[in-house]
């Protein structure tokens, strides 16, 4: 029989071959989009898609920044209102959810809930005859809109589950002083929700971020998303593949950005969207 | 208790945009599809005009998407979306919780595997489906790692392949379902039988004759559902985009089954270990079968993963490559492209019953657990 630390330290051996194989798997495409944003048009063929670039040719990332440009913009703009719109939504339906509950509140939760999980084609047709209708189809204000009402089920599930861990004791003394509903949300709540809107805000960007099917659906090129942008620069049979890779490290940085300073509250969104507590 | 009442009130009030918002934007929203499903719109030219054609035609665009043989693409798009899901829900639960596992033994440097492995999630399956194109690309990419090590390179086409396995006729898609239904509740039946249970037997037993009764006598009196055969089956060129979905989502897997994992109760773990229990027992027999909520809601999140594929599938194979196919793409192409709305409109509704099996109870029980 071995002696037990040994095997111990066996053990610990082959769980960190088999964590680094898998960290292998995980950064190899992350070598691939650089080395391959780095190679002149030229340089690139399938046989030698692995090698390192020689010479580093930089104009792909300039090329892809001008041509996704318009798009990033528009991302951006829609990213960033719909984000603060619905983050707001969120906080006051959340504090309804959690402080104020009534007779039938859960109810309406779990129905509004409902919005969260539907494949979104089955609202496609009517979403897209509705803007055409109020003449936002297009538009980013009408991608904002889309946004921010097909929104408020996540952002509501999240503030919700925020709020319910602060403890109802500071709100009833804060009540028995006389307290009213909006008081007590703007002086008390509001300033112990900045990790709520932090993690809220950094979810739903994201999330908006990264959208595609309305992108595709719902806007006009002039229009377009970052994901759109990025597609129609990846489509078509002929293309040489370092401008695609280098739109796709511009079009992911904003989000790798975020998840490698704010993983924290992307974690804390992910988990408090999915587990119910 | 006034105070009380007149909080509701604000309550009520506040909540008011978004329940009408919701109700309009969701419900109202599901109906209008619904009803679009049941006409004309688009079948003849002049779908996006302004007042356009739509008559009522009852379940004609579904008996057309089941039976009819233009939409033999659908029907294979169908069979793609069951293994699209099944292989992300298998591939990353499985893969998460080992994931879980292996990182819940006090591993140096956590953080950084935690987030390596979670990175892929926060990406835009636009980015990472440009990305996996390239290295499934025919001769390159994955396929020539092995030469790298004396191998020979690999020529499987990881999206582009035309082969097909488990092919069946979908004229005979009835009596399968009807003759996997009739062995399952003959065991249910025979096992009710051995242990003296009373459980919903009745029912049981109806099902069962009901199936029998289909597959020995009413599919003979029927006629096929489709006037020829027509073979589907499951398509090797949707292996690709099921890798790459897999590999983006056992990340999301693994944060939740690391939290879980953490979350048990200490004593939980000592008492695994006095009773000299293994690892491997610990996790088959104590773990998982706690974990359960999370691995419900786990599934729920990915069965409304696989449904937005549509990026993934996109961006990998193109929306026009027939073999990748999904409904969600077919339904974008038959309405956006095609403008017709009605059929584009009954695809939507099949693809939205098919995620409300999944929806409707856990939202049923999410409520419940509320009160």
């Amino acid at each position: 029989m071995k002696h037990p630390t040994a095997r111990l330290y066996i053990n610990r051996i082959i769980l960190y071959c088999v964590l680094g194989l898998f960290t292998v798997l995980f950064l190899l495409p992350v070598y691939m989009t650089v080395v391959t944003s780095l190679k002149q048009p030229a340089d690139i063929n399938l046989a030698t898609s692995w090698s390192l670039p020689n010479p580093v040719f930089l104009k792909s990332f300039s090329t892809a920044w001008k041509l996704l440009g318009p798009n990033l913009k528009n991302s951006l703009i829609l990213s960033f209102s719909a984000t603060i719109i619905s983050a707001f939504i969120g906080s006051i339906n959340g504090y309804v959810f959690s402080k104020n509950k009534f007779k039938g509140s859960d109810l309406i939760f779990t129905l509004i809930l409902f919005g969260m999980f539907i494949p979104y084609q089955i609202i496609l047709i009517p979403l897209f005859q509705t803007l055409k209708t109020i003449g936002l189809y297009g538009s980013i204000s009408g991608l904002i809109l889309a946004h921010v009402v097909y929104g408020i089920p996540i952002v509501s599930l999240l503030f919700r589950n925020f709020y319910d861990q602060i403890p109802n004791d500071i709100l009833e003394s804060a009540r028995l002083d006389g307290a009213g509903f909006f008081y007590i949300f703007s002086h008390i709540m509001l300033p112990l929700s900045v990790p709520g809107f932090v993690t809220v805000g950094i979810w739903q960007f994201t999330q908006i971020w990264n959208e595609f099917l309305w992108g595709i659906t719902l806007t006009k090129q002039s229009s377009n998303p970052v994901t759109v942008g990025l597609s129609q620069l990846a489509g078509g049979q002929a293309v040489s593949w370092n401008l695609p890779m280098a739109g796709a490290i511009i079009t992911a940085f904003p989000v790798i950005l975020i998840f490698i300073f704010m993983g924290k509250y992307f974690i804390r969104g992910l988990l408090s969207g999915s587990v119910k507590g | 208790m006034i105070d009380q009442r007149k909080n509701t009130v604000i309550s009520i009030v506040i909540l008011l945009p978004s329940i009408l918002l919701v109700g309009i934007f969701v419900y109202g929203f599901i109906g209008n599809t619904i009803v679009v499903s049941l006409t004309d719109w688009g079948h003849a030219l002049g779908g996006l005009s302004l007042h356009p054609q739509k008559n009522f035609v009852g379940l004609q665009n579904y008996r057309d998407l089941f039976t009819n043989f233009i939409h033999g693409r659908f029907r294979q798009d169908l069979i793609n979306a069951v293994f699209y899901s099944i292989i992300l829900m298998a591939g990353a639960l499985s893969l998460g919780f080992f994931f879980a596992v292996l990182l819940d033994r006090k591993v140096r440097g956590e953080g950084f595997f935690r987030t390596l492995f979670l990175y892929p999630m926060a990406l835009s399956f636009i980015v990472t489906g440009t990305i996996w194109r390239w290295l499934f690309a025919p001769s390159g990419g994955f396929n020539i790692i092995p030469t790298f090590f004396g191998g020979e390179p690999v020529d499987f086409l990881w999206i582009s392949s035309r082969k097909r396995v488990l092919s069946f006729n979908w004229q005979n898609l009835p009596q399968i379902f009807f003759t996997a239904a009739a062995i399952f509740f003959t065991v249910v039946i025979l096992q009710q039988l051995i242990t003296r249970s009373d459980k919903h037997r009745l029912r049981n037993l109806i099902i069962w004759g009901v199936s029998v009764l289909y597959v020995v006598v009413l599919h003979r009196l029927l006629p096929p559902i489709l006037p020829v055969e027509e073979l589907h089956g499951y398509n090797l060129a949707t292996l690709g985009i099921s890798i790459a979905s897999v590999w983006q989502y056992a990340g999301y897997t693994m944060a939740l089954y690391l939290a879980g994992l953490r979350a048990l109760p200490e004593s939980l773990k000592e008492s695994a270990q006095l009773d000299g229990a293994g690892e491997f027992l610990f996790y088959w027999k104590i773990a998982i079968p706690n974990l359960k909520p999370i691995t419900l809601s786990a599934v729920i999140v990915l069965a409304h993963i696989s449904l937005k594929m549509f990026d993934l599938i996109y961006a990998m194979a193109g929306a026009d490559n027939a073999n990748t196919g999904h409904p969600s793409i077919n339904m974008y192409l038959t309405t956006f492209r095609a403008n017709n709305f009605a059929v584009g409109a009954a695809m939507a509704v099949i693809l939205f019953i098919l995620a409300a099996f999944f929806i409707i109870p856990y939202l049923v029980n999410t409520h419940r657990e509320m009160r």
